[in-house]
Formats: structure tokens, sequence, C-alpha cells
């Protein structure tokens, strides 16, 4: 992530930052540089700052117990009893990248489970993501069915995903790989849902993009981001040629389908790929962004990135270890969460009312996925974390975002509560560049930023003034009313 | 003619059955059915384009495209009928005299004071002397009263004090078009000047002593700099060329103490094609995110755009940091030169980045410098080869720098937009003819309206909510990014997708601030009246008949905003109220709600407009939003039925 030379040391951070420090002494220089080199690329997840932290601040409320799966249950069973948590998985051994608690159909118990587990890839088995209160119908997630060539089928899956459908209503499976790569895979033992044994479930393949060629789109988007010498032209076809934006659009087009489906068609969703950890978690996140308002709030948005994210086992340290600028190619380096968080801004964009929180709360969590001072995004999943003890040795960064004098850096001066589903527009003329992460470091920001504060200093005066109003509505109507007891005495 | 079928360019499966109407101005659609019965107008002056597809089974499609980038696609049950119209519409969309055009007809029921009022609003005079001339170095010359010497020049023209008549003539005779050099904007603070004119005839070595007079005059009415920049904004090649034809550009061995400078601006046939290959992107239906970049860069615009800022920014620069004066030249000097001098006036001087001072602006640079306005937009029958959109790229300039500079405007996109559509429309006299000369013959103040009175009355409308006259943004010279920051410039869909709702933020910064503003505004007077109210209820503790009025008086008061008060009134009147006052929730319905809003404005503001029902602000959106539903079906949802086949579809 740096390139030494003469007195010169470029470090290129995972922020895309890239600072440039002149120093005096070629030793020392070529010293400095080896520490920045052996510190930067740590072996051990023990040795990493997490666990050298010492906050500054006083804990309120411990993040690491801020988001239970309980309490989103709790929440869901006020609505519906249809649903059960099973605790299958209590000690990781029925599926290592799930939490030890997961939320199913209440109709389906722990043996079936494991059953289904078997049957799909890395033991995903279908578990609830989320349940649309206004119809009933629920988005489950899982990774890929293991039919392999002979077309294996397993009914106790079957039965597992159709408890969530109505009597004679069909659901939807959506696929995230094309139909062609999805008959590919089972040649290496996976495969996807044969209508055979789902009758009642329509497929529908979706192309989203994965792994290194993600990764290649991201490092040639900063690349065009950080030329300074092309032309006009120049810089719209290598915008292009990143093929950046066209993922984000699949991506929007796929989590809005699903929506969909769920919204208006009123059916049952199941969303998979292949491991059902990257890709998935992409679209059922996004058609909740779409579809619930909760999520749109800043509470609402934490508990959407611990549930569908953490819990749900997003590889975060296989993923977010290296960013744009690294040398060496990491096999499973991907800017899959970043994808995720652009759409959510890309939304935002449309919606700027809608949203609790601003773009600065998404650009940190992009910053503290890649490299932070909390242990929330180490760790590959929940297994993981447990035993390195992360809740024990390293600070949860929400129990730092959710003091209030954190909380207040991310507020959105405009928000006001929308509980409507809102679809946004998928046509290239709505997409943009994300300008705050990608030209954060080299464009003139400053006027932005005085814009910013002007919107909010609008909000802030009217609510005081508000406020204001109010008291002396209410001093005067108190006095009025003695005022008139005493007339009528 | 009935039961058409108007199509929705997005997905033709949301096509709405109604009537179509030629009138003497409009093409109108109403809808059938529902209650509402949605009307599209259409001024016939819009219309860029016609044509007829092959008839399918469902009938003739007739499409329409429009200068101000709406796009209506009809389909007639009956193909005479549809040859009927299309004949009609031709005739009607290419009016041959100006007397035909809407604005002579055009009657917002003013009275002739009001309109001589509205005519006065922008005064050139008056704008001469705020930046300081006549002055000691510069002077008034009336050596152009009867247009004798240049017939596309207004009759009042600054020149440099020590430019004789006879150096003015001599260098007139030296320029295309007779267009001799003329002060455009002078800088108080330094003197630094930018003039204006057209290339000399210096063909291959020709010279004229007047002209070097006159450049000579120039440079003196700046004691400060010895030297001048003579700007030429065509590319090289392009000057070059035109010296076989014996016109060309300044030799620097002519004349002293000038720097020559080539900024290469592409002339108006480049970008006449460039934006049509622009807008055929626009156009495409779903495109992929690869159609549309590779599509946008292979139209050139946003290289074009880039091109005519950084000239406005180079002479910018030079006037304000130098302290140079500089010289602007074209071919002719009233395209490219207009866009550069007005882009380069904006960002030195905050004044033209108020409403009023923007309108001034184009007064200055564009009307009275003789931009060829009716060539140029077509609005009679003409040249297609003259037509080319010159100032919608000026336009655009602005809307980037809005987007750079979020507070440094007085004014918001909208105003940007209208102006653009009025350009086109003919509504108002403002930008008939080529030049002053025609305009002053057509007696176009007396018999017409003017655009600046009507954007002003509704002003409300356009405001920039972050704006602040004290603003660090709002002072001095605005410095832009220069190269190599080719990114901050970007496709605005505002523009030319602009009845395309579906693709814009669903809801608006702008008008949700603009409606904080105005709730803010009147809690600021509540809050007065209320502390009044109190001091006195406190002071004095008796009198009856003063306590009664007093209540009266303030239930009045408190029917006006009572949105989170439970003290307050009776709902009824809580409702009666919210008509006037902006709704403020974006979040019913987002879309809908900021059109009510600008629709609510619009019809308290402006109430002739519904009665000619023309091609104005929420209104026409609404409109031509309706065939989509969206708009209109009080949605449950954001309603955007045209994604969800998107989705499926894709």
């Amino acid at each position: 992530r740096f390139v030494g030379s003469l007195g010169t040391i470029v470090i290129k951070c995972k922020d895309l930052r890239i600072i440039q420090l002149d120093i005096p002494g070629m030793e020392e220089c070529l010293n400095i540089a080896s520490s920045i080199e052996a510190l930067s690329t740590l072996d051990s997840v023990t040795l990493m700052y997490p666990f050298f932290y010492r906050p500054m601040f006083e804990v309120v409320e411990d993040g690491w117990s801020s988001f239970l799966l309980e309490q989103e249950f709790e929440h869901l069973s006020s609505v519906t009893n249809e649903w059960r948590l099973s605790c299958v998985n209590k000690e990781f051994s029925v599926c290592p990248s799930y939490p030890p608690v997961v939320i199913v159909p209440k109709s389906i118990d722990d043996d079936a489970l494991r059953k289904v587990a078997m049957f799909r890839h890395g033991g995903r088995f279908p578990v609830l993501s989320y349940y649309h209160k206004k119809n009933g119908m629920a988005m489950m997630r899982s990774s890929q069915p293991l039919t392999g060539t002979n077309g294996r089928r397993c009914k106790e899956d079957e039965k597992l995903i159709n408890a969530t459908l109505r009597s004679g209503r069909r659901g939807f499976v959506i696929d995230t790989r094309p139909l062609a790569v999805a008959q590919q895979a089972r040649a290496k033992g996976g495969g996807f849902e044969q209508e055979v044994h789902y009758p009642q479930w329509r497929r529908i393949h979706k192309y989203i993009e994965r792994f290194n060629i993600l990764q290649e789109s991201f490092i040639k988007l900063v690349e065009a981001c950080n030329d300074q010498s092309h032309n006009m032209d120049r810089w719209l076809s290598k915008l292009e040629a990143s093929n950046w934006l066209t993922h984000i659009k699949e991506l929007l087009t796929a989590a809005c389908l699903a929506a969909q489906c769920i919204d208006r068609e009123g059916a049952s969703v199941l969303v998979h790929g292949s491991e059902g950890t990257d890709s998935t978690l992409q679209v059922t996140s996004l058609a909740q962004i779409i579809l619930d308002p909760r999520c749109r709030t800043i509470h609402g948005f934490e508990a959407l990135v611990v549930r569908e994210w953490l819990q749900a086992g997003h590889p975060f340290q296989q993923r977010c270890a290296q960013s744009a600028y690294s040398n060496s190619k990491q096999k499973w380096e991907a800017p899959v969460f970043l994808l995720f968080l652009e759409c959510v801004w890309q939304i935002h964009r449309q919606f700027p009312c809608s949203f609790e929180f601003n773009e600065q709360f998404l650009i940190m969590l992009f910053e503290h996925a890649y490299a932070s001072q909390f242990g929330t995004f180490l760790g590959n999943n929940e297994n993981e974390r447990a035993k390195l003890k992360l809740p024990q040795k390293t600070m949860s960064l929400w129990s730092w975002v959710n003091r209030p004098e954190e909380l207040s850096r991310f507020q959105n001066p405009l928000y006001e509560a929308n509980s409507l589903v809102i679809w946004p527009s998928v046509a290239p003329q709505s997409l943009q560049l994300w300008e705050g992460v990608f030209l954060r470091w080299n464009r003139p920001s400053k006027f932005l930023e005085e814009a910013e504060e002007e919107r909010i200093n609008i909000i802030r005066y009217n609510k005081e003034l508000q406020a204001k109003v109010n008291a002396l509505r209410r001093q005067l109507a108190e006095l009025e009313t003695e005022e008139d007891a005493r007339e009528e005495v | 003619v009935e039961n058409v079928r108007l199509l929705d360019r997005l997905s033709s499966r949301r096509a709405v059955l109604g009537t179509l109407y030629l009138t003497a101005t409009h093409v109108i659609f109403v809808e059938n059915g529902s209650e509402t019965r949605k009307e599209t107008w259409v001024l016939h002056s819009q219309i860029s384009s016609i044509e007829k597809q092959a008839t399918t089974a469902s009938g003739c499609p007739l499409l329409i495209r429009c200068k101000n980038f709406q796009v209506i696609q009809l389909v007639i049950p009956q193909e005479r009928d549809c040859h009927d119209v299309y004949i009609s519409l031709i005739r009607l969309a290419r009016p041959v005299k100006y007397e035909e055009l809407y604005c002579f007809s055009f009657n917002p029921k003013l009275d002739k004071e009001e309109r001589e009022q509205g005519w006065k609003l922008v005064d050139l005079n008056e704008e001469y002397n705020r930046m300081g001339v006549p002055n000691n170095y510069w002077q008034i010359s009336d050596v152009n009263r009867d247009y004798g010497v240049c017939d596309s020049y207004p009759t009042e023209v600054y020149v440099p004090k020590s430019a004789t008549a006879h150096i003015i003539v001599g260098s007139s005779k030296f320029r295309s078009r007779r267009r001799f050099p003329a002060l455009s904007y002078y800088c108080k603070s330094n003197n630094a000047s930018i003039c204006r004119s057209s290339q000399p005839l210096s063909g291959f070595s020709a010279r004229c002593l007047e002209d070097e007079q006159m450049l000579q005059a120039i440079r003196k009415a700046n004691p400060g700099s010895d030297f001048i920049y003579v700007v030429d904004t065509r590319p090289k090649l392009n000057a070059m060329a035109n010296r076989a034809a014996g016109k060309g550009y300044e030799n620097e061995d002519n004349y002293s103490n000038i720097k020559f400078q080539f900024i290469g601006i592409e002339n108006i046939h480049v970008m006449r094609n460039s934006l049509q290959k622009m807008l055929e992107v626009c156009e495409l239906k779903s495109p992929s995110m690869s159609d549309f970049l590779w599509g946008l860069e292979n139209s050139g615009w946003l290289k074009h755009i880039k091109a005519i800022m950084d000239a406005g920014i180079f002479i910018a620069k030079a006037v304000a940091e130098e302290g140079v004066s500089v010289l602007v030249h074209c071919s002719d000097g009233w395209d490219r030169t207009a866009q550069v001098c007005s882009v380069a006036s904006l960002l030195l001087d905050p004044y033209y980045r108020t409403m009023k001072g923007f309108m001034v602006l184009i007064e200055k640079d564009w009307v009275s410098f003789g931009h060829k306005f009716n060539h140029r937009y077509g609005n009679l029958d003409g040249d297609p080869k003259e037509i080319s959109p010159v100032i919608d790229q000026f336009i655009e300039c602005v809307w980037q720098l809005m987007e750079q500079f979020p507070c440094a405007f007085e004014f918001n996109e909208r105003f940007l937009i209208h102006i653009q559509h009025h350009i086109y429309s003919c509504q108002f006299g403002n930008f008939l003819c080529n030049n002053q000369k025609e305009r002053r013959e057509l007696k176009i103040k007396e018999r017409t309206y003017s655009l600046w009175a009507h954007l002003w009355k509704n002003r409300a409308d356009y405001l920039n909510p972050l704006y602040k006259p004290d603003h660090s943004q709002t002072q001095g010279t605005l410095h832009p990014q220069i190269a190599p920051c080719n990114f901050l410039y970007k496709f605005w869909s505002g523009m030319y997708n602009r009845f395309e709702k579906g693709l814009h933020p669903r809801q608006s910064v702008t008008d949700y601030l603009m409606a904080v503003k105005e709730e803010t505004q009147q809690l600021e007077e509540e809050l007065v009246i209320l502390q009044e109210r109190l001091a006195n209820l406190q002071k004095s503790q008796s009198g009856d008949n003063k306590m009664k009025s007093k209540q009266q008086d303030r239930s009045k008061q408190f029917g006006l905003y009572t949105s989170n008060n439970s003290l307050a009134n009776t709902p009824q009147e809580y409702s009666n109220d919210l008509k006037s006052f902006p709704s403020r929730s974006p979040s019913q319905g987002d879309e809908d709600s900021a059109l009510i809003l600008t629709q609510d404005n619009l019809k308290s503001s402006d109430p002739d407009l519904s009665a000619n029902s023309d091609q104005e602000s929420g209104v026409e959106d609404l409109s031509c939003r309706s065939p989509s539903g969206g708009g209109c079906v009080p949605s449950e949802d954001s309603g955007k039925d045209s994604d969800e086949a998107v989705f499926l579809a894709g």
C-alpha cells in the first residue's frame, strides 16, 4: 500500500486517500517505510488495533448487545406467530457461518433443519430475512441447494420453504446467478431449485457480479478517479470501462425486483446465489431499505447491518482486507459491502428526506468496515467472533456511534419519517458516481460542506422557532383560561 | 380528433385514451374518463420535429419532439386524421411571420401600464451605471444611433473615451458584420474590462490602423496594465481557415501590446450535432449503463460545456487576478462570444448570480448584442443549419456552477429551466427577432409582454433556499476548479430528461427547504405577535371588550399554522388554511407533494396561467406526468410502475 523512494513515502489508504510524506534522510525514510509496511500487514487478528484500543469515552450502551436477534423476534411475534426462534446452531455445528439463533417457520423442527442444512451449500439453510407486515409475505435467504448432476432432492427443504407460502399462492426464488452459471454449479455439487420439486416456486435469475470482477472494477474506478491527466472524454470512458455503475444498476434492479415480488405481487421470496454470503445479502438488505421504513432510521440501519451482514456471516475479514490499492491479488477480496452502501446512497439521493442518517454515516461505515479501532467488523462470522472473544476484548463500533455526540454528526436534517415503500429509479440517468467516497480526496468539498451546514441551519432555526412559538402559545392559553375563570367569577 | 392514445415513453403498456385538439397556438391532449381529465398542452413554437411512423394495427403513430426536450408519442386511429394532424402541425409549428407567434396573441390580462412597467424591470442603462460607466475611461457612443454602423448592435454602446467616432467606424469596417470592439463588462475595482467584437478581416496580411488604435484605446482604458488579452474562442484551425476568406485573427506583430490566445470552442454545427447525439441517448428505451455513458461521451456534449467554462474561467482570472482587460471574439461575435462573456461576468460579479442580475446579464450579453435568437432557436421557419443550442449551453454552464457552488446563486434550477423553456416558447417578446433593430421595428415592447416581469412576479418559486446575500460563496469571484477535475461536469437530467419525472429524485430538497423557510418566516411573525399579546395580557388584566376582540384576532392567527399544535383550532379551519400553506411533508407520496407544492404556488401567484393553461412550472409537469399514472394515483407508495416493468423484463 505504499511506495518508498528517495525520501518520499506515499501511503495509499484503504479509505482511498493518498498521503505523500517527504522525509529528510534516506535511512530514516526506509526505516519508517518498513515499519509502516510491517505494522499495516499484521498476520494475526489479535494484534490488530481493536485489541489495544482504549476508548476515551464513556460507554452508555454496549453495542455488542444492542442488536440481538431475540429482540428482533420479539418485534416479529407481535404481528405473527408463524415463526419461531431456533437454537439448532447453538454450537455453530449445523452451519459454521450462521449465528447461534435463527428465525425459521414454526412448523419446521430442528431435526428437519439439520437435514436441510445438509442439502444447502455450507449448511446455510433458508432462514427468515424479512417479514413484510403489510401483507404477511416473507423474504428468506439461503445458499444454493446441493442438487448436483443427478438432481438430488430434500423433502424437508421443500417443506421448509413451502411453509412460507399461503395456500395456493406462488413464491419466487431469486437466484443471483445467471441460469448458465447455476447449471454449471451442478457439476460441482451445487445447483438450483428445479420446477418438478418446487412446483409452487417460480425461479428468476438475476446476474450479480462476484469477487474478483467486482474488485477489478473497484480498482479501475479508483484509478480513473485519481487520474489527473485525462480530458473529458477519457474520463467518461474510464468510468464506463470500470463497469462500477453497471454493477450498481444490476444490484439495485435485483433488489427492486425482490421488493416488488413481496409488496406488489404479494408473494414470498427466497434469495440465494452460491454461498449466500455476498450477493444474497446485498439483495435482501437493499430490498429491506426499499420496503421497510425502520431500516431507513439510524438505529434500524445499524440493526440491518448487524442482522443481514455481520450475523448473516458476510466474511468481512476476507472481503475488506486491502481495499483498492492492494498490489498483491487477494483471492477473497471484494467490495461487496461497499456496493451495498453505495446502493443505499443512490436511493438516499433519490429520496433525500426519507432517511434519518446522512451520507457521512454511510461513509463512516465504509471506513470502519476496512479499518477500525472497533472490533465490530473483525472476523468472518459470529463463530470466529466468539472464538476471538471480541465482545470481551474489543469495543463495539455501535457503542461509539450511538452516543448522542456522535449521532448528531450523522443525522439528516431533512428527515421526515416516510412510512411508504420507496421505489428508486434504476435508469442510468438516475444513477451517479458516489463522489463522497470516490472523489472525496480530490474534489473541492468546501462549498458542498457549506451548503450542508446551511441546510442544517435552516432546519435548526425553524425548529427553535417552533419551540418558542409553542411555548408562548401555551403560556397565552394558560393566561387566558385564568382570565376566563376570573371573568366568570 | 377523438380516441387518440398518448403513449408513455418508458412503457408502452401505459397509454391513455383521450382527445386531441389543435388550436391556433397549442396542441392539447385531454384525457378521457377520470374526473381529473388531465390535459397536456404543447405550444406550437415548442415543436421541433414531427414524425409520422409506419401505421400499425392499433393506428397511426405520431411522434412530436419539442425544443424543451419533451417527447410526445400519439397513436391516432385513422390514417387520414393522422395525416391531417401531421400536415396542420407542420404548418403551425413553422410560422413564417413574427405576427403568427404566440406572444402577439398571449394576453396575461395586464393593463398597458403594467406591461410597460414589466419591460422596465431590466434596464441596461442602469446596469452600466452599476458597473461604474461612464467614467474617466469609458463613455457611451452614439455612432450606432440609427444602427448606421452595425445593424446587429444596440444603439447605445460603451467604448473607450479615447476611441473617436473615426476610430470606431474605421475599426468596424475591419470587422465581420461591422461588429467593432465594445464594452461588455467593466470591473470597477481594477479598471479591467471585457470587450467583445467579431473577427478582424485580416486575411493573410491586411491591417487596419483604426482597429489597431481601437485595441490600443481599450488597453489605455486600463492604466494598471500594459497589455490586453485577445481571446479567439475558436479552435485555431477554424480561425486559420477563415483567413483564406479574408477574415481571421489578430496578428500579434501588428497590434502592440496584445497577447493572443485561442480557446477551442466548436462552431454551431458541431454543437447542434452534439446535442442531437446526446438527445438520442436520452431517448433510448431502458439503456444499459454502458449505452448511456458511452453515448454521453460519444456526443461530446460535456466536453463542449467544459470548453466554454474554461474560456470563461480564463477571462475571469485575467480580469480579477491579473487586472488585464480582455477582448473576446469568435467569428461573428454573437454566439461563442456571448457564451464566454456571460460566463466570465457570472464568475466575476455576484450581482449576476442574483435573480435580477441574471436577467440583466442575458439582456446585456445576449439580447442587446444581437444574438440571433430567431435563427438559433428556429422561432420562424428558416434554415435548419442556423439552429444551434447556443444559449442552452450557457444555461447549462450556470447549472454546472450551481452544482459546484450550491450557496452562490439566488435562483434555483427551475429558474434556468423556465428561462430555457421561454426562449423557445415565443410566449413573451424578449427573445424575438435577431437583434435590437428588428425588435424596435416590430414594436415588440408595445405589442408583447416581458418574460422578466412574469418570472419576477413568481420569484418565490425560483429562490434557492441556501442563498444568503452575506454568505462567503456569494461574495466576489467564483473560482471553479479547472482541469483536471473533469468529473465536475455532469449530465443534467433535470433539463434533458425534464419530462421523465420518474428519473429524478422523488423528493425535492429545494422545495422542502423553501417550505421550511416560509414556515420559519411565518413563525417569526407569529412570535412577535405572541410576545406582544403576552405582554399586553400580563399588563392589562381587565377590560372585557378588549379581551373579546383580541380573542377573535388570535383565533385567526392560530388557524394559520397549527400543523403540530394540539392547542389550536378546529380541523376545518386548519384544512382551509392548509391550502395556502405549502404542504411541508415530503413523505406524503414524494413526487406528488412536490408537485402540489408548485402547483399551489402557481395558482395563487398567477391565476391567469390556469386560464391560459400555458406550459408553466408545475402545471405542465403534472399534466405531462399524468399518462404514467404514478403522479395522480393517490399512491399508497411512491408508485412507479414503469420501473417494475423494467425489473421484470430485465
